[in-house]
């Protein structure tokens, strides 16, 4: 009996996984086979046409470049919070008032965000109302503009996950041994110095772990431009997409066949990514 | 005394048990009785869109009538704001209500099995209008809770101010008006409402009523390019492009805002807008609320007039109630129908077309009637192709129905998008085309 109280432990959860997650999944799956309406009781097997269709309709893959600003926008992302993340985990002077600040975007619902910065971005709205306080009278339509308006949403983006690599990187920064700095600081190192040769490589796979998400986050980007644009005025991602293919056009099976490749794309971007960045322990000494 | 090994077990097995039974349905057999036409009993869950309603205690009133003529049945109700989302995922489960709005997802072919017959359409046809798009196969699924008629709503204190004296009857009158509209008032003369979308879909109600056929929806299926000159939705989507072009409405359509329309345009601040008669009480309710006059709203058809010189305007039926086909109370359900459709005079209030042949058409359509405008219904599609319009629009992935090809017109006029309107209808015809073909 003791051996199996671990297992009993952990079966509500895996129970919940498999029921809510893997089974989902798996009916997918088999959904992106058959060209499903989404209400018929029956579903006719059509092999890989959908599939065929997601892969020489231009319409489709053409969002994916739309996730190029949010791929952009994710390394501005990684900067910002690097740069935060250094400077704060040293003492300074309210250092844990600025984290809780940096670090609160992230704990508010994307909806709630989506809507704020609908406002912001309103023609005569918050933003316009400040840029024009300091002299920038002429500004264009944030969200009306098509050459603006991607950008103004991977910059909401921005804004709200840069707390989260904030948080990763002071971790990985903190859990760096202290002797190490000061053994710096007595060699005459500077800050900066000290940044590149020893915070640099003790947060090497904190980094590249944020870099998979990235990547992964830019291709299935999808609250922010939906809860604003809609995915209209040429902002519309590869999610959104689906998600017009499955409940606006009625094609629930390719709109499966569209999650699924997605699904592939993610993973072998995540499997290249091990390769080129080896999950090896840094040896700091 | 019991060991903590043996209680956890009691525990885990009381857990396992407890998620278990919840999971079984409460099922019932199928027993004879219970048919439209059985004894009136037993609590009826009407599942609706319309959540103002339940909010501000009407409908609870009507219950309250219903259970006075009925004193066996009650009825309790379930609002859903995103109706159409989330009825077509219940609808792959046997629980969603017993009384509900057909969505507009479920094509004729389909309706058989979800929905319980109400009758055949030949015997109901004396009675009730807009029986069309619900029936299949002689059987009619369901009967609408009234109907609206298609066409755009106009501040007339505004027209006034801008001295547009005559209703626009042409599609240059129109952007005439709209042109005296923009330069002598501070009114948005067209308000798109592109962000929300489903206004945007408001405008392909109209197909019918530029060249009064009747016919016209049916003949876009048997067309390979539906968008040429002459034919309703090139009209309709011309009369878009060059108001947008024209700059005859909102500076920045990615920032519209349904709720705030609705204001705007009680107070003038909006001219005109594309949407069904249901939006009149709605219109009329927000002027209430700014202190003004509700008859500063007025209607009028589709600014087209036919060939034979008269305008025409279509009416159609708002969403059809229909009977769950797993449900348990069918009679008290059909009573229940029955009675919202006939006593509790919901149409009247809502200022709706009453699906009753006998019941007079109502006041807020006096405009209507003023200019001699005819009211038609769509004829319905023949029998067999009744999805084909629906399926060739989805295979094209030209929405219709939706807001994602019109906000891409809208897109291509204000200048944010490729092209211009002769290479966006030639892109349009192609894709339907194609999707024809593949219809068979």
């Amino acid at each position: 009996m003791q051996k199996l109280t671990p297992y009993l432990f952990i079966a509500a959860a895996v129970g919940l996984l498999l029921l809510l997650t893997y089974l989902p999944a798996a009916n997918m799956l088999w959904y992106s086979l058959t060209d499903w309406d989404g209400l018929d009781l029956e579903k006719e097997f059509v092999g890989f046409e959908n599939y065929v269709q997601v892969f020489t309709n231009p319409q489709i893959f053409g969002v994916f470049g739309v996730s190029l600003y949010y791929f952009v926008g994710s390394f501005a992302q990684m900067a910002i919070a690097l740069y935060f993340a250094a400077l704060l985990s040293y003492k300074t002077r309210f250092s844990n008032l600025f984290r809780g600040i940096l670090f609160f975007p992230y704990l508010i619902n994307g909806v709630a965000i989506g809507f704020v910065f609908l406002y912001l971005f309103q023609p005569g709205g918050t933003l316009d109302t400040v840029l024009g306080a300091i002299g920038f009278a002429d500004t264009p339509q944030w969200l009306g503009d098509p050459a603006v308006a991607n950008y103004s949403l991977a910059a909401t983006s921005v804004w709200r996950y840069t707390g989260l690599n904030f948080v990763l990187f002071l971790g990985a920064i903190q859990s760096i041994p202290g002797e190490l700095y000061e053994a710096a600081d007595i060699d005459g190192a500077n800050k900066w110095q000290q940044f590149w040769a020893l915070t640099f490589p003790g947060i090497r796979r904190i980094i590249g772990l944020s870099f998979i998400l990235a990547i992964a986050g830019a291709l299935s980007v999808f609250e922010i431009p939906f809860i604003m644009t809609g995915g209209a005025n040429g902002t519309s991602t590869f999610v959104i997409q689906t998600l017009q293919t499955a409940f606006v056009f009625r094609q629930v099976g390719l709109a499966s066949a569209m999650a699924v490749v997605l699904l592939v794309i993610v993973l072998i971007v995540t499997f290249v990514q091990r390769r080129i960045f080896p999950d090896e322990k840094v040896d700091l000494a | 005394m019991a060991s903590r090994k043996a209680l956890a077990g009691l525990v885990a097995g009381a857990a396992t048990a407890a998620l278990l039974l919840t999971s079984c349905a409460a099922g019932g057999g199928d027993d004879s009785s219970n048919s439209i036409d059985g004894e009136v009993t037993g609590e009826v869950n009407f599942v609706t869109w319309r959540t103002d309603l339940i909010q501000d205690g009407t409908f609870d009133e009507y219950a309250a009538e219903f259970t006075k003529k009925y004193p066996d049945a009650s009825v309790k109700f379930e609002g859903i704001t995103d109706y159409e989302g989330e009825m077509r995922t219940r609808l792959s489960t046997t629980n969603y209500g017993d009384v509900l709005g057909i969505p507009n997802s479920v094509f004729p072919d389909q309706f058989a099995d979800f929905f319980e017959p109400l009758g055949k359409t030949a015997d109901l046809e004396a009675d009730y209008r807009f029986l069309t798009p619900k029936s299949f196969d002689g059987t009619q699924y369901g009967i609408a809770l009234g109907g609206n008629a298609n066409g755009l709503i106009y501040n007339k204190d505004v027209f006034e101010q801008a001295g547009v004296t005559e209703i626009p009857k042409t599609h240059d009158d129109f952007l005439a008006a709209l042109k005296a509209i923009g330069d002598k008032t501070d009114a948005i003369p067209l308000y798109t409402n592109y962000k929300d979308g489903w206004p945007l879909s408001q405008w392909s109600s109209n197909v019918g009523a530029v060249t009064g056929d009747p016919d016209a929806q049916n003949a876009m299926t048997q067309d390979d390019s539906p968008w040429t000159e002459g034919n309703d939705i090139y009209a309709i989507d011309q009369l878009i492009y060059d108001a947008v072009a024209d700059g005859y409405t909102e500076d920045d359509p990615l920032t519209t805002n349904w709720e705030q329309s609705k204001v705007d345009f009680a107070t003038g601040k909006i001219a005109t807008m594309a949407l069904g008669s249901w939006s009149i009480s709605q219109m009329q309710a927000a002027a209430t609320d700014a202190g003004l006059d509700p008859a500063v709203v007025g209607y009028m058809t589709f600014p087209a007039t036919a060939d034979d010189g008269t305008q025409y305007a279509v009416v159609g039926g708002d969403y059809s109630l229909g009977i769950n086909k797993n449900s348990k109370v069918k009679a008290a359900a059909q009573a229940w129908i029955d009675f919202l459709i006939e006593d509790s005079g919901f149409t009247q209030t809502q200022g709706m077309v009453s699906p009753l042949l006998s019941e007079p058409l109502p006041d807020n359509l006096g405009g209507l009637a003023e200019e001699g405008v005819e009211l038609i219904e769509l004829t319905p599609p023949p029998a067999g192709e009744e999805a084909l319009f629906n399926n060739i629009a989805d295979g094209a992935q030209i929405d219709i129905w939706g807001s994602i090809y019109r906000q891409k017109l809208v897109d291509i006029a204000r200048g944010a998008a490729d092209g211009d309107f002769d290479s966006y209808i030639a892109d349009l015809n192609a894709r339907w085309a194609d999707s024809r073909a593949q219809q068979g």
